[in-house]
């Protein structure tokens, strides 16, 4: 029977409270009491677990179903270009100094990613097709882009550069129950979305013509997408800036214990991709690095690379 | 018991085509490249806007999942994003149905048994013949167990021995009570294995009927441009051009 979903949740309950002892102090459960053990573990490191697990599972399961939407293994929800645009309002809270007040960051953030999903549904209209809706997205993406580098090009000062690129590659660092609050509520409706769109994503197995046959409703299944990948991932960088590849690699590691179908996907995927962010992230934790520890987005886009690479060469080995 | 087209017109495509097809009867549409075969069939299953009417009623003012319930649709590309296995293939078209898992599975297995999938349940598409790929897509909509079965070309790719038992597969269908229409390219196929054929030309219906009566190497002439004859027993003919 293939059922990865309870060895999956099995292996997070082991690893939440584990994750909790590694660090820069390592606490050990029987030893000598540590000082600041307390605040250690619910002010720093209790939070920054669970912001893991929320934008672990947020990546994940939105991954899978992009995979799923797009029927294709190397699709990711970065496709629809609402990282990068969540990733320009964040700068822009820099660039324009919004950033120093609370909350100004994450609610700069989430306006870009609303703007993308507004840019989407204008461009994308009605009956769009999905590759016309996947090239939409690449556009925007790219427009992100450049006005990302242009604000940073013409940064108003040195503090305020240096802060925009730390803070482009995403990072768990310092992030307590406050950003919990802001990323969980719409990561979880994300998730409860993607849910819903689970059958439809099903039937889109057969191609467009086959799932509309079914009684698919193609713009409906957009809509649902576009809302569940924007609160997830507007929402994600809003409080850890662009973390990478959790969406492209999980749904490929938990597919062959599924039968394949994306709606099978979606919870392994979101248990795996919070079980990677937990552990990659506490990784960053113990790594020595001079000058501070390892950003997670970086640690993931290294592991992530080789990965993408593995997977092209082995697509290309069946193909041949 | 009909599903009918009414005057349907899509530019460069279809140029007031009406067709009514019955059920119990394997109709096959037939027509030269670009006579607008697929987009009649893709209009009767409701994929596009257009006068179709199942037993009277427009099929534009049936929800969705309803019109699937009633009409399974196989299209021509026998695309499958995913190495699913047989059954849970065939699961996929119990999607428009809200029934309980029992249920389902009652469907997907009378569909795997009249297709002679039953051994084949688990294994995964990547790992199946060109036949048995047709078979598992065709148990698909079989599962949905719709009263009509539109298939575009469904014996392409197939060798004559899986051809014929489709075919045949087809037939039994029909007599069970579903309506059958497929788009098919073999005259002698249409000749010998369906009940009515509509033979579509330049986007309008050419002619309609029996098959007997409707190919007569006048038409083929008229339609393919293709001087041709009859050869052989009823129900065992070929075409000799």
């Amino acid at each position: 029977m293939k059922r990865p979903i309870v060895p999956l949740a099995l292996a997070l309950l082991i690893a939440l409270p584990l994750s909790l002892l590694a660090g820069q102090v390592w606490i050990a459960p029987f030893a000598a009491p540590v000082k600041n053990a307390v605040p250690i573990l619910m002010q720093l490191r209790l939070p920054r677990a669970v912001l893991a697990l929320v934008l672990g599972a947020g990546l994940g399961a939105s991954g899978a179903a992009m995979q799923g939407y797009l029927r294709n293994p190397l699709a990711d929800p970065g496709l629809f270009g609402i990282a990068p645009m969540a990733a320009l309002g964040a700068v822009l809270s820099f660039y324009t100094g919004f950033a120093v007040q609370p909350f100004a960051l994450p609610a700069f953030a989430l306006v870009g990613a609303g703007g993308a999903m507004l840019l989407l549904g204008l461009i994308a209209g009605r009956a769009a097709s999905v590759a016309l809706f996947t090239l939409a997205g690449m556009m925007i993406a790219s427009l992100a882009g450049a006005l990302t580098s242009l604000a940073i090009s013409l940064s108003p000062n040195p503090f305020a550069l240096s802060e925009i690129v730390t803070w482009l590659m995403g990072a768990l660092a310092d992030r307590g129950w406050h950003e919990v609050a802001i990323a969980a509520p719409p990561t979880l409706l994300g998730l409860v979305l993607l849910a819903r769109a689970g059958p439809s994503l099903d039937a889109l197995t057969l191609g467009e013509a086959a799932a509309r046959s079914l009684g698919v409703d193609p713009a409906r299944l957009q809509a649902l997408m576009v809302i569940s990948t924007g609160l997830i991932v507007g929402s994600g960088v809003a409080v850890a800036g662009i973390i990478g590849f959790v969406g492209l690699m999980v749904p490929h590691m938990v597919r062959p214990f599924t039968d394949q179908r994306p709606s099978s996907l979606l919870l392994p995927s979101a248990l795996a991709g919070a079980l990677l962010l937990l552990l990659a992230d506490c990784l960053c934790r113990v790594v020595p690095l001079a000058g501070g520890e390892l950003r997670l987005g970086i640690a993931l886009s290294l592991a992530g690379a080789p990965f993408f690479l593995r997977l092209l060469l082995r697509m290309r080995s069946r193909l041949a | 018991m009909t599903l009918a087209a009414h005057d349907l017109h899509f530019p460069g495509r279809l140029a007031g085509a009406s067709a009514a097809f019955r059920r119990g009867h394997v109709t096959a549409i037939l027509g030269p490249n670009g006579a607008g075969k697929s987009t009649l069939l893709a209009a009767l299953a409701g994929l596009l806007p257009g006068a179709v009417t199942l037993e009277g009623t427009p099929l534009a003012t049936l929800a969705p999942q309803m019109r699937a319930r009633r009409i399974g649709y196989l299209p021509q590309s026998g695309e499958v994003a995913w190495n699913l296995d047989v059954e849970t293939l065939a699961t996929l078209g119990r999607l428009p149905h809200r029934t309980g898992p029992a249920e389902n599975a009652q469907a997907v297995d009378a569909a795997l048994s009249a297709l002679d999938l039953n051994a084949l349940r688990h294994r995964p598409l990547a790992k199946l013949s060109g036949g048995e790929r047709a078979r598992a897509l065709l148990a698909r909509v079989l599962a949905g167990q719709p009263d009509w079965i539109l298939a575009d070309e469904p014996l392409a790719s197939l060798d004559l021995a899986h051809q014929q038992a489709l075919l045949a597969r087809f037939r039994a269908l029909a007599d069970a009570g579903a309506g059958v229409v497929l788009v098919l390219h073999d005259l002698a196929q249409a000749m010998n294995h369906a009940t009515h054929v509509v033979v579509l030309q330049n986007g309008t219906v050419a002619a309609s009927g029996p098959p007997a009566a409707v190919l007569t190497p006048g038409l083929i002439d008229m339609v393919w441009g293709l001087k041709a004859r009859w050869l052989g027993e009823p129900g065992a003919q070929a075409l000799a051009y």
